[in-house]
């Protein structure tokens, strides 16, 4: 009580302060009238009495001093007054101040940044789901091989039914709908939920209900739909009386029982979902059948959220043990299969897991910017305390103490900072929801990575304005209050100037800064290797003549027979045009966003590991389908219009398949079993990608289509240009059912190159962050040349005077600069070495260390530095003998 | 300056304050001063500046309060005045300040003697 008394009234006394201070002067005045009035009663002349007056008193300033240290919060007092002191300076030099702010503007901004894209996208990426910290992802695996990640409904079930850790299992698995309005129709992004998804996740929908427990069973026997806030909005024109009525979603009337809130945008990091149906409409809305029922059927992914207080690992070994007893309950389907969980920022089947080495590399490379810029505002500091020596030296000669100066100093530090810190915010407002627009759109999905810019961010951002603050200051600081007075009384009155120490730490800045965009180079290069050699791999299709678009069958609600009659007049038509080489449907088209269908298989005369399953992808593809992509046959044939439900099952398979599980015997005629069925291989294809093309090649069959049926793809071999295929296409969909949507039709090479968008936005980034070090780093070697130079006139002056010619000196000034840059360099391809095993996961069939990269950082970083030290080399040579010998 | 006198003790400084406000009622800081000085019979010599920072305090803490009055010679002048809460601060202190005069005192003397 009574300190918070003594605290109030010491913050009010540090607020009205001029009254307080002429009160002062008053009752001190008044005390040593009295007191001098009362030594002249006693006798003693007025000079006299005033002086014993004033001895009696003791030191008024010092008593002065304490009386106003008592009065308010000293701290606070000279921080303020250090506040102000350092805003004069700043505007005293408004240059340096400026490229200072700007420095760490840029620093700071780049960090705060990257903290925003991390926040929105890996650690919180579900605006309105409640408790994200204890969410994690979960899918399944496999131990034959990697990236097979879904589980099967019964399996989630069971996990759900024994382990006693968590609150919630979700079920969220992603797919693309057909929702028919009037005459047209449309392809939208929607995820089949678990009918706890709106309530586990603490997202209630703002009209209508979210599912109910009855809607997770039955087979597509409960048509609901819960719609977006956006879909609402849009679409229904925010139609108030929406819930309960019909809409056509893949051919089937379905009633809209919610309305999710607005900004909920579902939960798969980049999209952003329009519908969500229950889990019970599977075999709707998924390919590959009625999948409820069967463990051995794959698809799901999802959430669990932890109970409050339950580690990952604890929640991890209690999964792995339910795991492992339905492995050993229901080995025909569960052989080698495990269950893992993973954090939200890892989360293996969303854009999470993609971009998180992306989003790694680029806090690293903030970083190192921060510290560039830090070096560069350090080095500026220090030229500017080199200006301000005799403010300095005179403040230390009256007694300030060097604490108060170092105090001072950083303060200044912190005021720039602060300013930065606020730039900052605004460049990381401004950048926030760039990925998006660095990742190319997919069709009719809209991309949804924003950044958040929540108090994390800003306390985050606030941590890194003072640790800045010390790093670049902190030197600075030190340097200038270690004034050896009398040393620089005399050098001031000399007029020589000292210092060498001091052009030591500078030059020790600039070499940082070197070194450290040099690592940054290093990585930008190493990163555009990469992406050459991703965009130099062949994808084992051709590329070049090749159309790709889809149909969608299903969502129309085409049976098998109905499909496959309009697939075959719809390739007839187009096999009748001009310029059509060949046209084929496939079940899924090369390097789309959805996956593949996998299925367990026996080979005949293989025998598998005992613990394993061999799960192998596939998909089914038409007649013709190998030579409409341009995959040769290595062995045997290709489907033909005679591989129909009549003749004997058959597969083509791909080359490591047949390395891998027919070794060295020719497999065409030999036979594997699935689900089932035995087929027989009649041809082998030719290695080629599926989904990307860094991906790891991997066994894989086709079927032909007219015995398994569906295929919404469509592959067209042609030189035509996509418009006038589309054109075509369009006329005869129209001609025979407007229910059908057409897909975009588009190059097989656009369609490769959308895959390569992430590795494109790495290298974007760090090209970015990279030009802005190189920037940095030569701002600061100009600065210590042009110093060094205007330090050392006199030198090159006498240089002149005694003969040397402006090559002479041309030739001096730069070999400093570029021996300081080589240094740099030296250092830089030691930090870089141990940096770019970083960027392991983003690189490509590249080396990190890779010579043409080293030696292009090297190239340009010279370049640059040769650059910075030019002008100040000019002007050396440019030194007026006579003047400068004279100064 | 006679360097024998002893210098005046900050908690005793404290209660002396108070003790004056409560004998002679509101004062300035000089007859604070004089009115200590003497009292000791100019035993104490008082580093007289010193005695304004601790009238701050004390004022801060809430024992005194201040107001600016007119002083006999016609001139603005700031008052001193004890409070209610000095008053019992005053009490508090002079019963200790005796209980350790006495323990102390009894304790310097039985030193002297063989037990």
């Amino acid at each position: 009580m009574k300190r918070l008394r003594v605290l109030w009234r010491r913050l009010a006394g540090s607020i009205s302060k001029g009254k307080l201070e002429r009160d002062l002067e008053d009752e001190f005045a008044f005390h040593l009238e009295l007191e001098t009035a009362e030594f002249i009663r006693r006798g003693m002349m007025p000079a006299e009495a005033r002086a014993a007056a004033l001895r009696r008193f003791g030191g008024v300033t010092r008593i002065k001093e304490t009386y106003r240290e008592t009065r308010s919060l000293p701290m606070i007092e000279v921080f303020w007054q250090d506040v102000r002191f350092a805003f004069r300076m700043l505007r005293r030099s408004p240059a340096f101040s400026l490229l200072a702010i700007l420095c760490l503007t840029l620093g700071i901004g780049a960090n705060a940044t990257v903290f925003s894209w991390i926040e929105g996208i890996l650690l919180r990426p579900y605006p309105l789901v409640s408790h994200q910290e204890r969410l994690m992802a979960v899918s399944g695996t496999n131990r034959e091989v990697a990236g097979d990640p879904d589980m099967s409904w019964p399996d989630y079930q069971d996990l759900q039914r024994n382990c006693t850790l968590f609150d919630a299992f979700i079920v969220d698995r992603i797919t693309g709908i057909t929702l028919a309005t009037g005459d047209r129709a449309e392809r939208a992004p929607a995820s089949i939920v678990s009918s706890n998804y709106f309530d586990a996740l603490g997202v209630r929908p703002v009209l209508g209900r979210g599912f109910q427990p009855s809607e997770d069973v039955g087979r597509n026997a409960h048509p609901v739909v819960v719609i977006s806030y956006r879909v609402w909005q849009e679409r229904y024109r925010g139609d108030p009386n929406i819930i309960g009525k019909p809409q056509m979603l893949n051919g089937l009337p379905h009633t809209i029982v919610g309305v999710a809130p607005e900004h909920f945008e579902g939960t798969f990091v980049g999209w952003a979902m329009q519908f969500w149906l229950p889990l019970s409409m599977q075999e709707l809305f998924d390919p590959g059948g009625y999948k409820l029922e069967d463990r051995g059927a794959r698809w799901i992914e999802g959430f669990v959220r932890l109970k409050p207080g339950v580690k990952p690992a604890q929640a991890q070994t209690e999964i792995s043990a339910v795991a492992s007893r339905l492995e050993s309950a229901y080995p025909a389907t569960n052989r080698g299969r495990g269950i893992r969980l993973y954090p939200l920022w890892a989360t293996p089947f969303n854009n999470a897991g993609t971009l998180l080495p992306t989003l790694e590399t680029s806090l690293v490379v903030a970083v190192l910017v921060l510290l560039i810029a830090c070096a560069n505002v350090s080095n500026l500091l220090l030229v500017r305390a080199f200006g301000r020596r005799h403010e300095m030296t005179v403040r230390l000669a009256i007694g300030s103490a060097r604490r108060r100066l170092l105090q001072q100093l950083l303060t200044e530090g912190l005021i720039l900072a602060a300013l930065a810190t606020a730039g900052g915010f605004v460049l990381a407002y401004s950048c926030r929801n760039l990925f998006v627009l660095l990742l190319p759109p997919r069709g009719n999905v809209r991309m949804y990575l924003p950044g958040g810019l929540d108090w994390r961010v800003f306390a985050l951002s606030a941590g890194v304005c003072a640790v800045a603050t010390l790093l670049f200051a902190l030197i600075p600081a030190m340097q200038a209050s270690k004034i050896d007075l009398a040393g620089a009384m005399r050098a001031e009155s000399g007029g020589v100037v000292g210092g060498g120490r001091r052009a030591l730490v500078r030059s020790g800045l600039v070499l940082a800064q070197v070194a450290l965009s040099f690592v940054l180079l290093v990585g930008t290069g190493l990163l555009m290797r990469s992406l050459r050699a991703v965009q130099e791999t062949s994808p084992g299709f051709s590329t070049a003549n090749v159309l790709a678009t889809s149909i969608d069958f299903a969502g129309a609600g085409y049976n098998k027979e109905r499909t496959r009659s309009f697939q075959d007049l719809i390739v007839q038509r187009l096999q009748s045009m001009a310029g059509v080489q060949a046209a084929a449907f496939t079940g899924l088209a090369p390097f789309t966003v959805r996956s593949y269908q996998s299925a367990s298989i026996a080979v005949e005369g293989y025998e598998a590991p005992p613990d394993r399953q061999i799960t192998v992808d596939y998909v089914g593809v038409g007649p013709s389908y190998f030579a409409a992509m341009g995959i040769p046959l290595l062995e045997g044939r290709e489907f033909t219009r005679a591989d129909n439900d009549g003749a004997p099952a058959v597969a083509v398979i791909n080359e490591l398949m047949a390395s891998q599980y027919w070794k060295g015997v020719d497999p065409v005629g030999r036979r594997f079993q699935t689900k089932g069925q035995w087929l027989q291989v009649v041809g082998v294809a030719k290695m080629s990608k599926y989904r990307n093309l860094t991906e790891i090649s991997r066994p894989f069959y086709y079927t032909p289509l007219l015995q398994t049926g569906g295929g919404s793809g469509l592959q067209v071999r042609t030189a035509l240009p996509p418009e006038t295929l589309t054109k075509a296409l369009r006329r005869e969909i129209q001609k025979l059912d407007s229910n059908l949507v057409l897909g975009e039709v588009i190059t097989m090479r656009e369609q490769v190159d959308r895959t390569t968008g992430v590795q494109k936005l790495a290298t974007t980034l760090l090209a970015v962050f990279g030009g802005l070090a190189l920037l940095l780093a030569a701002i600061g070697l100009y600065g210590v040349m042009s110093y060094t130079v205007s330090q050392r006139s006199r030198e090159l002056a006498l240089r002149m005077a005694l003969g040397a010619d402006t090559a002479d000196l041309l030739r001096r000034v730069l070999k400093q600069g570029l021996t300081l840059t080589a240094l740099g360099i030296l250092a830089g391809v030691a930090a870089a070495l141990a940096f770019t095993r970083l960027l392991g996961n983003l690189l490509y069939r590249t080396s990190p260390r890779d010579p043409v990269a080293f030696g292009v950082a090297c190239g340009v970083m010279m370049a640059a530095t040769l650059a910075a030290c030019m002008v100040p080399a000019w002007r050396a040579s440019r030194t007026d003998p006579v003047r400068a010998l004279r100064s | 300056m006679p360097a024998e006198k002893p210098d005046v003790l900050h908690g005793s400084l404290v209660l002396m304050v108070l003790r004056t406000l409560d004998t002679l009622g509101p004062l300035h800081g000089w007859g604070i001063a004089r009115r200590i000085e003497q009292t000791s019979g100019d035993a104490l010599e008082l580093n007289q500046g010193s005695l304004y920072p601790a009238l701050l305090r004390l004022e801060q803490l809430g024992w005194i309060t201040s107001e600016w009055g007119v002083s006999d010679n016609n001139r603005r002048a700031k008052f001193y005045a004890l409070t209610r809460a000095g008053k019992k601060q005053l009490a508090a202190e002079t019963e200790n300040w005796e209980r350790i005069s006495g323990i102390i005192g009894r304790f310097l003397r039985s030193s002297g003697e063989p037990s």
